[in-house]
């Protein structure tokens, strides 16, 4: 099922699922990493899915690339694709001070931001995979008019709750951060909590969202 | 409340908690974290006569200003750092790899770090600190870790929970040195780069940039030329990897970087070199080189044997 395992430096291994971004290939990948993580392989200290790729990350004292690739080759690969799967709704407010750049988008997609609007919310969307900063959701797909690649220089900050689109995916930031997407407005929800240690991210892999256009007004009252 | 504690008088510049760091974790986005600069993280706990993973205070570039209280208890400081330790109203100037004993009221004043970025200060026992996910490093950008997940504070107390009785002074002799080539391996990406941006990238200077931090360091230069695709369907990241955003600029990740990435890896630092990297301050010139898997595994396997040997000199 994987198409090549090659090395990521020299303590990580990289496991190439394909080209393609859909979720038969996804669900591969999810496949694999859930296996590697009932292994419970001494050495290996991360696994990073992603939508066609897993990165397996070890501990260069104990394990070597040879060696965990072996392993990989070798190993029982869960049938189950049966997980639990959640339906959320996410608020999303598109004033002027959070839509950083839909001026940007209008731009590059030749349509206008109610177009754009239009096209993005009450649509449903699917989790590939959680990641970048704590609890960020990658979700997909996109209709084509939304595609538009990333920020040339990415921004140094990027304020929490920001829900950016790439391409043919849509982000939201959990946290201030470094980042390149295009912003199109920001949600007042809670996305990861840290002190739920067992389970600290609102989206998993798998989960479908939709997004739910806000006011201001509702923005500034969500929490109370 | 604990009787043994530091008043932190001033906070420096980003002071934090940290260990050795936290697993199983990046496919929800959590990073490694941990001590940036491993060696001397773990010289620095067997100089206090701790267990090597123990967790300290990493500072960058100025240091805490800390005021003790409370009973004797050992420190010590490793990198290229200049600090002093008041006693009543003498000024004794500190070295580093080499343990000091404390007494109530003295005040320990991290300057600088000279030439380089991170030091560390352990104390011979044990700080009373959160742990989360198993580790007490602080990741500042998701608040995780001790501290609230916080840089240190200017006036906090930091409370320390148990304190080593063993007092005898520990010293090592041994000076850090500065590299300027980092070694690395090809990226899953290389072939993304023109030929010139491929000869770029390995003949010409490269320069750290001020916009670095513990999450990665972003280097100018040369513009390294991309003619593939400059987006790539994001896919996990590994402390170490050289990312090249439409720019042109590379970026390095570092112990705290995002778990997943867009933009195409052009080489990964090898693991022997991550320590003398991070220590890289801005303005500090770089060339990379290329090297193959199985030397870049030996070169750890002798960098981490020289680390042991260091440690087990330590007496």
């Amino acid at each position: 099922m994987i198409k090549n395992i090659s090395n990521l430096g020299d303590a990580a291994l990289y496991c190439d699922f394909g080209k393609e971004v859909n979720k038969e290939i996804n669900s591969k990948v999810i496949r694999y990493f859930k296996s590697i993580q009932k292994e419970n392989i001494d050495g290996i200290n991360n696994l990073t899915p992603s939508y066609n790729k897993l990165i397996v990350s070890f501990n260069l004292r104990k394990i070597n690339f040879q060696m965990v690739k072996r392993k990989i080759e070798n190993l029982n690969i869960i049938n189950d694709d049966k997980f639990e799967t959640n339906k959320i709704q996410i608020p999303v407010c598109c004033d002027e001070n959070f839509s950083l750049d839909i001026k940007r988008l209008e731009e590059i997609l030749k349509i206008n931001r109610d177009k754009i609007y239009e096209k993005f919310f009450g649509k449903e969307f699917f989790c590939y995979m959680t990641g970048f900063i704590a609890g960020m959701p990658f979700l997909g797909d996109l209709e084509n008019e939304l595609h538009a690649k990333r920020l040339e220089t990415p921004r140094v900050k990027v304020p929490k709750g920001s829900v950016g689109l790439t391409e043919q995916f849509a982000n939201i930031y959990t946290f201030e951060s470094p980042g390149g997407w295009n912003i199109i407005g920001n949600t007042p929800l809670n996305i990861f909590d840290s002190s739920k240690e067992k389970k600290p991210n609102l989206i998993n892999p798998g989960d479908t969202i939709i997004f739910e256009r806000i006011t201001e007004n509702q923005y500034q009252n969500y929490n109370e | 409340m604990s009787k043994n504690y530091f008043k932190i008088l001033r906070a420096g510049i980003n002071s934090t908690f940290q260990d050795d760091g936290r697993n199983n974790l990046y496919h929800i986005g959590i990073p490694f974290s941990g001590a940036m600069d491993n060696r001397n993280f773990l010289l620095v706990n067997k100089l206090v006569g701790n267990k090597l993973k123990n967790p300290v205070i990493e500072f960058a570039y100025q240091g805490p200003l800390l005021k003790y209280s409370g009973e004797k208890i050992n420190i010590a400081i490793t990198g290229d750092v200049n600090f002093t330790i008041k006693r009543n109203n003498n000024l004794l100037n500190g070295i580093c790899y080499q343990a000091y004993t404390l007494e109530h009221g003295d005040e320990l004043d991290i300057i600088s770090t000279n030439k380089s970025v991170y030091g560390y200060l352990a104390v011979g026992g044990e700080f009373d600190i959160k742990y989360q996910w198993s580790s007490c490093s602080v990741n500042t950008k998701a608040n995780i870790g001790a501290n609230d997940g916080k840089k240190l504070e200017t006036n906090q107390r930091v409370n320390i929970l148990k304190i080593n009785q063993d007092l005898g002074i520990k010293k090592l002799d041994y000076l850090n040195t500065k590299i300027e080539n980092i070694r690395l391996i090809k990226g899953t990406n290389f072939d993304y780069f023109s030929e010139n941006g491929k000869k770029t990238f390995f003949e010409k200077e490269f320069f750290v940039s001020k916009l670095s931090d513990r999450m990665g360091m972003r280097l100018e230069g040369p513009k390294i030329e991309n003619i593939v695709n400059t987006n790539i369907k994001s896919e996990g990241l590994i402390k170490g990897v050289i990312q090249v955003p439409a720019d042109g600029n590379p970026i390095i990740m570092l112990s705290d970087h995002g778990t997943i990435g867009g933009y195409p890896k052009i080489g990964v630092v090898i693991s022997a070199d991550y320590d003398k990297l991070v220590q890289l301050t801005p303005g500090s010139k770089i060339k990379f080189e290329e090297i193959e898997l199985s030397n870049a595994e030996t070169l750890f396997k002798l960098y981490d044997l020289e680390t042991q040997n260091l440690i087990s000199q330590i007496r």
